[in-house]
């Protein structure tokens, strides 16, 4: 699968497979990804449930492990390093999860959870340490003073997810997972972490895999957005292209889908019927295909290949749109 | 639109007694469904809008107190015997929660759970009522009913439980359907199909419907009338197309400002609320939403704005600072 390198790719992923198995049946959950994120770029990836972004996201960490293919972070393969050597490489990276509650330890303080990556890293210095965990706190809008000694229940949703970027940003990492960051939050709050990220990925460089099911969402905050469904990636392209003219039916739909706060905006009842099929038996060829208007018997017989549809533009499709 | 209602609720107030004092979940609380209409009922977390759901369907916590009135189709509900409300449950007030796992019983089949309902309210023989369940299960888009009814819930997919939830719901033909984020445990694709259901069986069956959501873009295309709750109030109410098109509340125009917009470019900052809602045992003695507010100023934080209509009849709000018309959003 050939992909338009980025300039200068911080991480390459390629040709990824990740599968589990779940009571002597296999599933499919990574199924021949590969894409690249330039250095300072954040690329979103979207997909429904199941789709495997999650699942990707854990294999690009090398907490799940890959089948087969290749994840090359900074030119280094993570697939082929263990023990000490993966640890080193791992500081560079970091990972925020949805729930941010459950993302803490309960029966810790703040100031020595936002601690602990360092303490791991090997800083002996407490002071050293206090310093690198008061400045992080102050940048993510906590004060240090008052929020380091309290533990996680005494903070809402969306200040415990502020403790969580804390936490990721300690030991300066590189590049940043973010796998559904703001899916817990309300609305209100939604918007004051989007925007948090924004900073702090200005503020320390970072390059971001911005993972959610929220079109709108990663719109707002991604370069280049890629577009997985059951396990595969039908679509990557610069965001605002993507989502003016998607060439892939999949992303048509769930473009379609959103809900829009107009009621002049009448809701498209075009939206096909149907779920996506098992990860365990996934279809042959298109895995799309049996949701899709446009599907017929070479989708059945014949795995689209991502190919160039517009500059920067890559669709997995018989029939793309453009 | 009150003397036709089906349902009114009039000062509704709820209290629940908390370890920390004292938690007003709903603070007189005045709503009106007319028969066949749609009211959206849009709030965060922790609003209200949920223990006001309850409140209608008298399924409150055991220590909440609830005081007002709620008239559903000529009856008084908090004054009814607990027989006669649980004739009146299911059979003409029916509601689909969040999450269908907990409205439907894990250990029983789908075809158990939708004829034990019709047996019970519509009084139907077995094979009537298995009839009746077959042709429910395809009216909400379930492939190969028959085959379905032997199948228990956690053989089915998130979204197909909710169909099932959904027919278990419209199963007697009720009056006025409650649903309460009906969509949120769902991917968007299956939201629409979900969304497109209700809507469908509610024109055919001519029947009122309460939808509780957080995203105004979920009740936008989808009701004639909205209340947007903040802090166990209601703090905005109007016809939908009349809401979008001039918000006067600035906690409702923040709220759609947050949204993140399909339309705009890339790393745009988003108008982010500052803060967060107050403490709800603690309630403020001004309009709840000032210290968030930008607009807030003068008696904001010393007084409580009421909820009133100022050049519609029909658009009520409750703040001293409104946004007119002609200010930039």
């Amino acid at each position: 699968m050939m992909l338009q390198a980025a300039s200068d790719p911080l991480l390459k992923v390629e040709n990824l497979v990740v599968e589990y198995s779940v009571g002597g049946k296999t599933i499919h959950a990574v199924s021949d990804v590969s894409l690249d994120i330039a250095r300072g770029e954040t690329l979103g990836l979207v997909g429904e449930s199941g789709c495997g972004k999650s699942t990707l996201g854990r294999a690009v960490l090398q907490l799940r492990q890959a089948v087969s293919g290749k994840v090359l972070f900074d030119g280094h393969d993570l697939t082929a390093l263990r023990g000490e050597t993966l640890r080193q490489m791992r500081r560079r990276a970091q990972l925020i999860f949805q729930d941010p509650i459950a993302s803490l330890n309960p029966r810790r303080r703040i100031g020595d959870i936002v601690a602990e990556p360092l303490v791991i890293a090997g800083v002996r210095d407490p002071e050293e340490r206090r310093r690198r965990v008061n400045e992080v706190l102050s940048a993510v809008g906590l004060d240090p003073a008052l929020v380091s000694g309290r533990l996680p229940h005494e903070f809402s949703g969306g200040q415990c997810q502020r403790i969580c970027i804390a936490r990721a940003l300690v030991l300066n990492p590189e590049f940043v997972i973010c796998d559904e960051p703001v899916s817990a939050l309300d609305v209100s709050i939604r918007a004051q972490i989007l925007n948090l990220l924004e900073e702090m990925k200005a503020r320390y460089g970072l390059t971001l895999l911005f993972i959610a099911h929220d079109l709108a969402v990663v719109k707002a905050v991604s370069d280049r957005v890629a577009v997985m469904y059951l396990g595969r990636l039908c679509e990557v392209g610069p965001s605002e292209q993507l989502f003016a003219r998607p060439a892939h039916p999949y992303t048509a739909l769930l473009i379609e889908a959103i809900p829009v706060p107009d009621p002049d905006v009448r809701p498209t009842q075009s939206v096909p019927v149907g779920e996506p099929p098992s990860p365990i038996a996934p279809p042959s060829g298109c895995r799309f295909r049996t949701r899709c208007p446009r599907a017929d018997a070479r989708c059945a017989a014949e795995v689209p290949e991502l190919r160039l549809v517009a500059p920067g533009q890559l669709a997995a499709c018989h029939h793309s749109l453009i | 639109m009150s003397g036709a209602a089906l349902l009114s609720v009039e000062n509704a107030v709820v209290d629940l007694p908390t370890p920390r004092g004292n938690l007003r979940a709903v603070d007189h609380v005045d709503l009106a469904v007319g028969a066949g209409k749609t009211l959206g009922i849009v709030g965060e977390s922790g609003c209200g809008k949920t223990m006001l759901s309850r409140a209608i369907l008298q399924l409150l916590p055991k220590k909440a107190k609830l005081s007002g009135r709620v008239m559903f189709d000529g009856q008084d509900l908090p004054a009814l015997p607990a027989e006669k409300l649980r004739r009146l449950r299911g059979r003409s007030l029916a509601v689909v929660f969040q999450d269908p796992m907990t409205s439907l019983n894990p250990v029983l089949t789908i075809g158990t759970q939708l004829t034990e309902t019709m047996q019970e309210h519509l009084e139907l023989d077995l094979g009537k009522a298995r009839q009746r369940a077959i042709e429910l299960l395809a009216a909400v888009g379930i492939p190969a009913p028959e085959q379905r009814l032997s199948q228990y819930p956690h053989q089915l997919s998130g979204g197909m439980r909710q169909r099932v939830a959904i027919a278990v719901a419209l199963s007697c033909e009720p009056k006025l359907l409650i649903a309460d984020e009906p969509t949120t445990a769902l991917d968007v694709t299956i939201q629409a199909q979900i969304l497109d259901l209700l809507a469908r069986e509610q024109q055919r069956r001519h029947m009122a419907m309460i939808i509780i959501t957080h995203d105004l873009g979920v009740v936008a295309g989808r009701t004639d009338e909205v209340a947007v709750m903040y802090a166990g109030r209601v703090v905005e109410r109007a016809p939908t197309p009349s809401l979008f098109k001039q918000m006067r509340m600035p906690y409702t125009e923040a709220l759609l400002a947050a949204l993140p917009k399909l339309d705009a470019a890339p790393h745009t900052p988003l108008p982010a609320i500052s803060g967060r809602p107050p403490d709800p045992t603690r309630p403020l003695k001004g309009c709840s939403f000032s210290p968030r507010c930008r607009y807030s100023a003068g008696r904001c934080g010393t007084e409580k704005p009421h909820l009133s209509a100022a050049e519609a009849p029909d658009h009520l709000y409750a703040c001293f600072h409104p946004i007119t018309a002609g200010a930039d959003a």
